[in-house]
């Protein structure tokens, strides 16, 4: 899958695109990374001698959504050109090369690039029943984890279950799926989602690849420059939370007049992404565009937060529908009979109390 | 037959009415910090109930032309700075103020005070002994559920001004969002601050009935003294 000691250049020219598409492709990676039009000198000089970086992208437990968003990205020029700058030498997705050929792919990317390839996992890795519930080649995604990120540059954790464990750990999380970055030493960057938004995903690679370094993160490991707001602050339907103009059913009036979906469900209050932003499927729509509440996908255990439909989880143990209001309302109404019933009994006494503290308040003889 | 033998007492005795003495019990920051503290609690679990659950008052035909859920978060974060540097002025009063309003009073441990948490029981649940000599200023369950309040208190802050901090461009919130990636996502510290909220709740509604239930029981001004900040006691004979 390519020539790792080829320059990105190099690469692309013997592919037979033009200085032109070259330095178009440099602008954009440079303005994905978060560089100005200064940066964009940076970029071309390094691709002009930086060798494609190799790339293994490891799938675990994971459905391949985060795959197939990752090719969805808008940018084309980026996604194809970028998938001929990374050498990924190794995804069982895409690759042509199966069982032995495949195991020393890995194997020889591992051993040839010590501390310079970028780990891509997509996944989490299930650590009960040591790991039986995800083997691959006859070995478990936890000591195929370790092998592989040991000596890595970097590892990425894609989406959900990569970042925070997603479907597969919810509750009782049957296999024990954990996240990436409880079981490496390696830096990881989280990009969580259920999956992430494609370009999002695209612009992390290229900020590693044109940067050479770690995207600055959050205090969840996720890069700032996406997952520092929230998908309620640059919501377009945030005037009508602020004005207090609220969706109170999918049927309504309210919901043909686009009025917020807070009361339905819409976890965008909680939730960091840069879905309201950057959009999805080349800046169309998301989830809150078409009328369906944002339902926290790249939030840790956002499974068990549930139901999607209304804002605040429910009460363990009092049924799905209870939710901490409620159980606490409930509590309230017993708490004030209980306030009306001691009253009514301490009137009922009144007569001894009166005269018990009547008797006591008098001096002794 | 007690009501009668009292009547007979009281006539026997009139004359030499029983002693009290008055006692300067609440200092000034004290009375002012329950009252702040009252008005606050009342805005905050009133406008944060809201805040979960909002109902709409009016309409319009654009979003621009209301502010109404704006300005119920508005008076939201506005009680909860006010209510959180009152409690800050309050724990200050704990080590500079009178002895009702020192912090010792609030962790409720040794034996004396152990023991009047069971003569509490007694008189407020169980109502088996109506006049006990009970402490002049906090009584021992009192203290203990102030410090239940406390810890409430404390808990609401942390989640609380997390929570606001990612709207907020100011250093202080942002000194309390370590507890977001503590507590995995801010789903989970919207939820324990939404549930603490029904604490406060059951608390208003117990602590202004017995405030009024002691106020008859032991006749030395209970209610009155949060306002003047005077209690009475009875001299010793």
């Amino acid at each position: 899958m390519g020539n790792a000691s080829q320059s990105i250049w190099g690469s692309m020219q013997s592919k037979g695109y033009s200085r032109r598409d070259f330095l178009q492709f440099c602008a954009v990676a440079a303005t994905m990374a978060g560089l100005g039009r200064e940066g964009v000198g940076e970029v071309v000089s390094a691709f002009d001698r930086k060798a494609k970086p190799p790339v293994v992208w490891m799938h675990f437990q994971e459905c391949t959504c985060c795959s197939e968003s990752f090719l969805r990205a808008s940018h084309p020029i980026v996604a194809d050109v970028l998938l001929d700058v990374l050498s990924l030498n190794y995804t069982e997705t895409l690759q042509a090369a199966s069982g032995f050929q495949a195991e020393k792919c890995l194997n020889d990317t591992i051993q040839n690039n010590k501390g310079k390839y970028i780990v891509l996992v997509e996944g989490a890795v299930p650590l009960h029943d040591d790991g039986v519930y995800c083997m691959i080649g006859g070995r478990t995604a936890e000591s195929i984890l370790h092998e592989v990120a040991k000596d890595a540059a970097a590892v990425i954790a894609w989406g959900s279950c990569a970042s925070n464990g997603c479907v597969q750990a919810a509750k009782p999380n049957p296999t024990g799926a954990t996240p990436i970055q409880k079981l490496v030493d390696v830096p990881v960057i989280n990009v969580p989602g259920c999956p992430p938004i494609a370009d999002v995903m695209m612009a992390v690679v290229t900020h590693l690849v044109v940067l050479g370094q770690i995207p600055s993160l959050d205090d969840q490991g996720r890069p700032k420059e996406f997952y520092s707001r929230r998908v309620h602050d640059t919501c377009y339907r945030r005037a009508n939370y602020d004005a207090g103009l609220f969706v109170e059913s999918f049927d309504d009036e309210n919901a043909r007049k686009g009025y917020c979906l807070y009361k339905v469900g819409c976890k965008g209050p909680v939730t960091y992404n840069a879905c309201s932003v950057v959009k999805w499927n080349e800046g169309t729509s998301y989830p809150i565009q078409s009328g369906h509440g944002c339902i926290g996908c790249s939030e840790a255990g956002f499974w068990d937060k549930g139901p999607f439909y209304q804002h605040l989880p429910s009460f363990p143990g009092f049924g799905i529908e209870s939710t901490a209001d409620t159980v606490g309302a409930a509590v309230g109404l017993v708490t004030l009979a209980g306030v009306a019933a001691h009253a009514v009994m301490t009137n009922v006494r009144k007569k001894k109390i009166i005269s018990e503290v009547h008797e006591d308040d008098q001096p002794e003889v | 037959m007690r009501s009668q033998m009292a009547t007979t007492q009281s006539t026997a005795h009139a004359g030499h009415p029983a002693e009290y003495r008055r006692v300067y019990v609440w200092e000034f920051p004290v009375r002012s910090y329950h009252w702040i503290n009252a008005v606050c609690m009342v805005g905050l679990c009133g406008t944060g109930y809201l805040i979960g659950a909002p109902i709409r008052i009016t309409t319009a035909p654009e979003a621009w032309q209301l502010y109404w859920f704006g300005s119920i978060r508005f008076v939201h974060f506005l009680c909860a700075f006010v209510y959180f540097f009152n409690f800050l002025v309050r724990i200050y009063w704990g080590f500079v103020g009178n002895e009702y309003a020192n912090w010792k009073n609030f962790f409720p441990f040794t034996a004396a005070q152990r023991k009047e948490i069971v003569d509490v029981i007694k008189t407020d649940v169980l109502q088996v002994k109506l006049h006990g000599n009970l402490s002049l200023g906090h009584n021992s369950v009192a203290s203990l559920v102030y410090l239940m309040t406390f810890v409430a208190f404390a808990v609401q802050s942390i989640t609380g001004f997390a929570l606001y901090s990612s709207m907020s461009a100011s250093w202080f919130p942002h000194l309390f969002h370590w507890i977001v990636p503590l507590m995995g996502g801010e789903m989970n510290v919207r939820y324990v601050h939404h549930l603490v909220l029904w604490f406060f709740v059951v608390f208003i509604i117990v602590h202004v009935y017995l405030s009024f239930y002691h106020d008859y029981l032991e006749g030395r001004g209970t209610i009155s003294s949060i306002v003047g900040g005077w209690k009475f006691e009875r001299e010793k004979q």
